[in-house]
């Protein structure tokens, strides 16, 4: 148990099946209710498709174990309807690595100011996954079945067939496509008999979360042979409610049953903070870890996303984050194959962007253990030398490796997308997520909420008022398809009639605020773009379009609107053969 | 000409790229490239490598001040050494 946190337990409810002569069907079960699962449940749910998620436990994570949540991941969380891990958690930018006793190299993860999440939030698991499960629960489509373990699997061309044990007795249940977000040592990947190929590092990590009154910034700090742990690694973090992380590089030959007793806990930790600092220890263990990944992410009807596809080591926080995207990037497409909107061959782009961005992820965290953890002489000699020149060097300042902090992938080779034809500057190329910025609009003082869960029609005018009849038509039947297009129109302020200046926002309060104050068309809505930014990252003109993927992703732009090249890129971005009527 | 110590790793298009990818990239090569070589075939791998560099730097000035950024810190054979980082 630990002094700051009380772990929830949620109550098992006997499933419906165990008193049913036949086997029951659904559309979609997901199995594993840790940060992805949840994360996947919700989405699916939340997009209208029915879900069944299962997990073996009755509470949250047990340990703080991940902690930082970044950008990315904030904002897929807000398009969750998930409270903000801010509320509880640390927001921070700035990490501090030293060698000995000095500074030698400092990162700071908001590059970019007027973006609404900053680049991470330290919150312990088990909050994020609290918060994930009261969010599930308010979903009427997510049935969220605690102390069901899936003790059987048996894929079939038409539907992925489960034996599930419960306290009351084992029920089948037959889903048309199964999630695997179990974890890294996934059973269902080894009831299928799959393997995972990748490198074990031989090195071992001690985390201790300690308790303590201190007021250091919120900021990570990372030492290369300090001189309170010389010759190995040390990492700290601030969590919520006074908890700190500490991370100590222990060498290979540690004895991990030894480290982890507090009478040898504890004096590392007092060597650190020095004698007088008062804190008591919270949670403490011993880790190794591996990078690796499956070969593929999709088995016939089974998906596999988190840490059941793929793992990182941890220096870069790329493990929860990265899971959390793989459900952003897989549940519309789910959603829309499910519906009968999309071919199942959609989710094979799941695979294609995913298996790109786990191995960004690898790569990241690979090279940095591999600076943390040198393997060899001669890497050791090399990381020695970097650390030795950084103290003069910005070059070599920018080799310094303590971990390169989760980013979002941009899935530029993407077949989802459709290629440039028209010259833009910026970032924003199709496969980008997309950048924030501050707008005034129906869903708030940002751009990002304004866009997700749907295909979004991004279009820059600079006089909604002037948009032609013929493409106002064209633009509702958009909004109106099979797939829905909803429109956003983006416009400067000097577009809004009364409006005094950038500064004062303008009441744009109804949802389908109309175009030009005359009958409001059903999925248009519109946004100020208060300072230009809009403009500025996404080199928007008058007339520009951007087609937003439910991910809020970009899949494709141009200068001007053209209907059917929107429905092209539209049937592209879905992977259907022909654009619908 | 100077010696050039700011970040300078970069390829064709490094377009929305995190700052430190293509310093990343190399340090992976160099390393890889050390890969089941004993001390004395790293000892030569980085040898060669030097002379490679330098000659195409070409320009003794710049090179000069590099060897002398190189040699800063580290102390003659026979004097007190530096911490040793081995474990």
């Amino acid at each position: 148990m630990l002094a700051t946190y009380a772990y929830p337990k949620y109550a098992y409810r006997r499933p419906v099946e165990l008193d049913r002569p036949d086997t029951a069907r659904a559309p979609v079960a997901v199995v594993g209710a840790g940060p992805v699962g949840l994360a996947a449940a919700i989405d699916l749910a939340q997009g209208g498709t029915p879900v069944i998620l299962l997990d073996e436990d009755d509470t949250v994570s047990v340990g703080s174990r991940g902690v930082c949540y970044a950008k990315r991941t904030l904002e897929i969380l807000d398009r969750l309807g998930c409270p903000q891990p801010a509320g509880r958690g640390v927001s921070w930018n700035v990490g501090r690595t030293f060698f000995d006793q000095d500074e030698v190299y400092r990162f700071d993860l908001a590059p970019q100011a007027d973006e609404q999440r900053p680049g991470m939030v330290n919150l312990q698991q088990y909050w994020l996954e609290q918060y994930l499960v009261e969010r599930a629960r308010s979903l009427p489509a997510l049935d969220l079945r605690f102390r069901n373990r899936v003790a059987g699997v048996d894929v079939r061309p038409d539907g992925v067939r489960l034996r599930i044990e419960t306290p009351d007795g084992e029920y089948a249940l037959v889903a048309d496509w199964l999630v695997a977000a179990d974890g890294a040592r996934s059973p269902l990947r080894g009831m299928l008999g799959l393997d995972v190929d990748g490198k074990v590092f031989r090195d071992r990590f001690l985390i201790a979360d300690v308790v303590m009154k201190a007021d250091f910034p919120a900021e990570r700090w990372f030492w290369f042979d300090p001189p309170f742990h010389r010759g190995q690694s040390v990492l700290l973090h601030k969590q919520a409610d006074n908890v700190w992380r500490i991370d100590f590089q222990l060498g290979w030959d540690a004895d991990p049953e030894e480290a982890k007793k507090p009478d040898n806990v504890i004096p590392r930790i007092r060597a650190m903070l020095g004698p007088e600092r008062e804190f008591e220890l919270e949670w403490v263990s011993v880790y190794t870890f591996q990078c690796r990944r499956l070969g593929d992410f999709r088995h016939g009807r089974v998906l596999f996303v988190g840490d059941s596809a793929h793992q990182v080591s941890p220096f870069g926080a790329r493990g929860a984050n990265s899971g959390i995207q793989d459900a952003d990037n897989l549940c519309w497409k789910l959603g829309l194959v499910i519906a009968g909107k999309a071919p199942a061959s959609l989710l094979d782009t799941y695979c294609v962007e995913r298996i790109r961005a786990a191995d960004e992820n690898i790569a990241n965290s690979t090279r940095s253990t591999d600076f943390i953890t040198p393997k060899s002489r001669a890497s050791l000699v090399f990381r020695n030398a970097v650390l030795e020149l950084a103290r003069h060097h910005p070059f070599a300042r920018a080799l310094v490796n303590s971990g390169r902090l989760s980013v979002p992938t941009h899935l530029h080779d993407s077949p989802a997308n459709t290629p440039d034809a028209e010259s833009f500057a910026g970032r924003m190329r199709p496969g980008a997520p997309m950048d924030d910025a501050p707008v005034a609009g129906p869903a708030g003082d940002w751009l990002l909420p304004h866009c997700g869960g749907r295909f979004t029609l991004m279009l820059f005018t600079d006089d909604p008022t002037a948009l032609a009849p013929a493409t106002r038509n064209a633009l509702a039947r958009l909004a109106q398809g099979e797939v829905p297009v909803e429109i956003l129109l983006v416009s400067p302020p000097a577009a809004w009639p009364g409006l005094p200046g950038a500064a004062s926002a303008p009441d744009l309060t109804a949802p389908g605020a109309s175009i030009d104050g005359g009958a409001s068309v059903p999925g248009v809505r519109r946004v100020c773009d208060l300072r230009g930014l809009v403009a500025e990252r996404y080199d928007g003109r008058d007339g520009t379009c951007y087609l937003i993927r439910p991910d809020q992703h970009v899949c494709a732009r141009w200068r001007r609107f053209d209907a059917e090249a929107v429905k092209r890129a539209l049937a592209r971005a879905i992977a259907a053969k022909e654009p619908a009527a | 000409m100077k010696l050039i110590t700011e970040p300078n790793f970069r390829d064709r298009d490094d377009r929305g790229l995190w700052p430190y990818a293509r310093g990343d990239e190399f340090y992976e090569m160099l390393i890889e490239a050390h890969r089941d070589l004993d001390e004395a075939g790293s000892a030569m791998l980085n040898s060669k490598l030097v002379l490679l560099l330098a000659n195409h730097v070409g320009e003794l000035a710049v090179l000069r001040e590099a060897i002398e950024a190189a040699r800063a810190g580290i102390e003659p054979a026979g004097e007190a050494p530096t911490p040793s980082l081995d474990r």
